[in-house]
């Protein structure tokens, strides 16, 4: 590897996590640890989902996130595709006025100057089916490579976003393969130690989990408790909103748990085209019902706060 | 006379929503500008994928005055009458001139308003474009409630060199116009300050953004062509993908880079789109046509051996994991026959009330198969294979990430598996032509399959009343139909397309007729043979005779009939087929009975009248003779024989006669006209 600059940032991949969490720290988020329960998407993360609606003002988070996708699992053999891999995400409420040029900072403090690269916006319009939420922004591409998505939040659970949210999202997997000029995800050096010193690769820590968990996903997870499981967590989910006190943190909690269920069975291939339509508005629905049921608990806080 | 510039500059536009966008911005202004009075030379939109610009030149420095003249209430009007219209035009009464009219004595008052300066009526005017202007998708940004397609950041408004005063409200908060831009995001992000358009233009030319999105497309389309060439090759041309890619940057610059060869192997369509969809990259072919391992990418940063090298490569390592995911579909399509996958199509509804995909690839087989008897040269077990298959690849990794290869992917899997190849083809084909300007089937394997897919759809469709209203087609039944219509009548296919609804129609279980699909046929060739010159009212007047379904007949009847109607002899003909037809119509009425009865040859009295019935003898037997034998040219000539003793009867016979036996007699023989003259086709439908 060429080493010439002074103060190339490191490419290793904890360094990578570790470089964008004190430059998101330094323009003023908190830094949180990932959610303790299987998502998607970074965007499932409480401080997300619920916080784009309120109660604050101003809320700005950055956090790594572990996703799960059961569908995109490919035995550990594809050099590009996982089933568990990480996102790092931030979420600046409401959207600052500089933000093209604060996450182009971002990528300037991991390695990528812009004025050695061709960089673009190019028009993606996100949308999340199962939140109800959606927004405008772009996939950012770094010659020709998408690095990141980058989205004005107009909905979330189908709520209108007042302020709006900025949320920007990495794919770390990828930006890393490129930083340090590699092929396949397998390949990434995760901790920038040398092997002969017991310095770990991607593959190291993550090739056996993919084949154990595409296995499981694909072949042996079992249909008729996932599909107790989902039903189950709908059913918690209705009851926590039902009560009269406000719970929706954990209320979301069953909804997020009803959707990763859903995926799983979806990898299982047992959820037909119709039918997983009206999985989705299941799961949709719950969503909608807890970020109605943040916003007003948020607003009776706010209230019993003046009040007192 | 002064130049007014306009630049709204903001986040990245979509590509495909920036051209309408500044041409929607310049009529906004230029309408405004108009009923403002204010007139102009000239008016230009430009475009960038982070500015909208307009420049109107020719405009005067103040609104021309105007004066109109108001009437008032009558001059003895009540007070309060009276001091509400002088004070409404702001004129005492002296002012006004009191006139006498018909209805008495009114006030008239003539309202002289001073024009305003242009520069102090322009702010008001763009803020409201600016407002009004609408986008397919627009959004809200940080606190404010205005709209937009992405974040707005400056409003640059320069007229006669000065800046304007005023402001866009963005809900809180407000853009002041200014006379400030910036350039390149990357390469020159400075403020800029300028005067006027030219300035302007230059200074950003300068600061690496070319505002010309014409130029732009020239400057991608020279720079692929030369990179090609320098390599033997040719640009395949794209101009879909040239229209988004000029939208995508401020100063184009091509980069070629290369294919892995290990990719090479993949069909040629499945890399092209892979490059195209994803990466927006242009392809390049050989001399023979065979795609070469060659892309070009359009940079937007200014072209440095350093950089250009990093962004190839890392194109080139972007684009090897995109054709690796297309290489490892098409390896694993392959390892699965086309044939065994057709259970699969179970699981795709063709339409809820319609079946499943494998419900109409059963009905396809038996259509096609039906449907091959009447395109010559069709081997009917080859059609039918072919049905069978063709929806096949609908569920193969490659089709599933790349829908738009549907039917191409099927050709190469049935190639693979050893299928014919005019199975092969008719799969691929099946689709086509999908609009007046797509290619049309011409193998008989695949204008079978064609024909039987698009006439289940329609039959389905119609047989369940969800027929297209309006400008509504969800369906693209229309679509469908003029499919149909392209190959039944460019391949001449003699098909009674009745039969074929009904047996298409009747493969659906439980489904009744398709109610007025014949109907939509006839409207949706009007359509297509206006295209082609042909006048609708002879379309509705061959059709009118009812029966006809056989496109290829019908059109050489029309056609037939415009050649005749184009001369003097058919115009006459016409002129008095129609006139008999209403001496007929007038008469029935008047007598409350028609007269339809045969001619009695003792009761013709005059030569004129003989002479009619003789030739309306030789003109029926002339045209029966020739229908027969499809003579259409023919049997309007036999017809054009009547046209001379028509005249003559109109000229020297007397129909309302007293004796009613030869009134009647007369009547008949008119009548003989109009039904001779019905063979061809109802000429009551003719517009003179």
């Amino acid at each position: 590897m060429s080493s010439s600059a002074e103060s190339a940032p490191r490419t290793d991949f904890q360094s990578l996590i570790l470089t964008l969490q004190s430059y998101w720290a330094s323009k003023g988020c908190v830094i949180l640890q990932p959610y303790d329960m299987e998502v998607g998407a970074g965007t499932f993360h409480p401080a997300t989902t619920l916080r784009s609606l309120g109660p604050d003002d101003i809320w700005k988070a950055a956090y790594v996130q572990p996703s799960r996708r059961p569908t995109d699992g490919r035995y550990g053999e594809n050099p590009n595709r996982l089933q568990h891999y990480y996102q790092f995400q931030a979420l600046i409420k409401p959207s600052p006025a500089d933000s093209q040029e604060l996450y182009l900072g971002s990528l300037k403090a991991i390695g990528l100057d812009p004025m050695k690269h061709d960089i673009r916006f190019v028009e993606d319009d996100w949308e999340s089916p199962t939140l109800g939420a959606w927004g405008l922004g772009w996939e950012i591409w770094c010659d020709g490579m998408e690095i990141s998505q980058y989205t004005y939040f107009q909905q979330v659970g189908g709520i209108d976003c007042d302020p709006v949210p900025l949320e920007l999202t990495y794919g770390l997997e990828r930006i890393a393969t490129y930083i340090q000029g590699v092929d396949s995800i397998f390949e990434l050096d995760w901790d920038g130690v040398p092997k002969e010193e017991g310095g770990k690769t991607y593959a190291d820590i993550f090739q056996q989990a993919e084949r154990e968990f595409s296995t499981w996903n694909f072949e042996i997870a079992g249909t008729d408790a996932l599909f107790q499981h989902f039903k189950d967590a709908e059913a918690e989910c209705e009851r926590i909103l039902s009560d009269e006190r406000p719970l929706p943190l954990p209320a979301y909690d069953q909804c997020m748990k009803a959707s990763h269920t859903f995926n799983l069975l979806d990898a299982r291939g047992v959820i037909s085209v119709t039918e997983r339509q009206a999985y989705i508005g299941r799961v949709r629905a719950l969503a909608k019902r807890c970020c109605e049921r943040w916003v007003e608990a948020g607003k009776a806080e706010s209230t019993e706060a003046t009040n007192v | 006379m002064s130049e007014l510039l306009v630049e709204l500059f903001s986040e990245e536009i979509p590509a495909r929503m920036q051209k309408k966008a500044a041409d929607d911005l310049l009529s906004l202004l230029t309408q405004k500008l108009k009923k403002a009075g204010l007139e102009f030379s000239s008016a230009t939109a430009h475009v960038t994928p982070r500015r909208l610009i307009a420049v109107i030149d020719g405009l005067p420095d103040k609104q021309p005055d105007t004066s109109e003249e108001r009437r008032g209430p009558k001059a003895d009007a009540p007070e309060k009458a009276l001091a509400g219209f002088l004070g409404s035009v702001g004129l005492t009464l002296d002012q006004c001139e009191k006139r006498e009219t018909p209805k008495g004595t009114f006030l008239y008052a003539v309202v002289e308003t001073k024009g305003a300066e242009t520069r102090a009526v322009l702010p008001g005017i763009l803020a409201e474009a600016v407002k009004e202007l609408a986008w397919p998708k627009s959004m809200r940004w940080g606190r404010h409630a205005f709209r937009w397609v992405r974040p707005m950041h400056g409003v640059l408004a320069v007229f006669g060199g000065e800046t304007l005063d005023g402001a866009v409200d963005l809900g809180g908060g407000a853009l002041t116009f200014t006379n400030q831009t910036r350039g390149h995001r990357f390469l020159a992000p400075d403020a800029i300050t300028v005067s006027d358009f030219a300035d302007y233009q230059a200074k950003l030319r300068a600061a690496f953004v070319i505002i010309d999105r014409e130029e732009r497309k020239r400057i991608i389309e020279e720079g692929a062509a030369a990179l090609a060439k320098a390599e033997n090759l040719t640009v395949k041309p794209d101009q879909g993908l040239l229209e988004e890619v000029c939208g995508l940057v401020e100063w184009p610059v091509p980069i070629m880079g290369r294919i892995d060869d290990a990719f090479m192997d993949v069909p040629a369509e499945a890399l092209v789109t892979s490059m195209r969809s994803h990466q927006k990259y242009f392809s390049a072919e050989h001399a023979d046509g065979t795609l070469a391992s060659r892309f070009i990418t359009v940079s937007n940063m200014a072209a440095d051996p350093e950089r250009d090298a990093t962004i190839r490569a890392g194109n080139e390592k972007v684009l090897r994991a995109r054709l690796s995911d297309a290489k490892f579909f098409w390896d694993q399509d392959r390892a699965v026959k086309l044939e065994s996958r057709t259970g699969k199509l179970s699981d795709i509804l063709f339409y809820q009330k319609l079946g499943t995909v494998a419900d109409k690839a059963g009905r396809l087989e038996a259509l096609a198969e039906w449907l091959a008897a009447y395109v010559p040269g069709a081997d009917a077990g080859k059609a039918k294979r072919a049905a069978t298959l063709c929806k096949a690849d609908l569920v193969t990794e490659m089709v599933g990430e790349f829908p738009e290869l549907q039917g191409i992917m099927g050709r190469y899997y049935a190639l693979h598996d050893g299928e014919a190849p005019e199975v092969a083809d008719a799969i691929a084909d099946h689709y086509a032509p999908q609009g007046p300007n797509d290619r049309c089937p011409t193998a008989p394997e695949s204008i079978a399959v064609a024909l039987a897919d698009k006439l289940d759809t329609l039959a389905g469709f119609f047989a369940i009343d969800e027929k297209p209203t309006g400008s509504k087609d969800p369906f693209a039944l229309r679509r469908a139909a003029l499919g149909v219509i392209r190959l039944i009548v460019e391949n001449k296919l003699r098909l009674p397309l009745g039969d074929a609804f009904t047996k298409a129609a009747g493969l659906y279980p439980g489904l009744g007729a398709p109610d007025g699909l014949l109907d939509f046929f006839a409207d949706r060739l009007k359509v297509h043979l206006r295209e082609g010159g042909v006048r609708h009212d002879l379309v509705s007047a061959v059709f009118a005779l009812g029966g006809e379904d056989d496109l290829v007949r019908l059109l050489a009847r029309v056609t037939a009939l415009q050649s005749v109607l184009s001369t003097d002899d058919g115009a006459n003909l016409l002129a008095g087929v129609r006139r008999a037809g209403n001496i007929v119509r007038a008469e029935e009425k008047k007598d409350g009975a028609t007269h339809d009865g045969a001619t009695d040859e003792a009761l013709l009295a005059q030569d004129e009248e003989k002479a009619l019935s003789q030739a309306l003898i030789v003109a029926e037997d002339g045209a029966d003779k020739a229908l027969a034998g499809e003579d259409f040219e023919a049997a309007m000539a036999a017809l054009a024989g009547l046209r001379g003793p028509v005249d003559a009867f109109f000229d020297k016979v007397t129909v309302n006669v007293d004796d009613p036996a030869v009134r009647r007699n007369r009547l008949a023989l008119l009548a003989r006209v109009g039904s001779a003259a019905h063979r061809i086709a109802d000429f009551s439908k003719i517009e003179a």
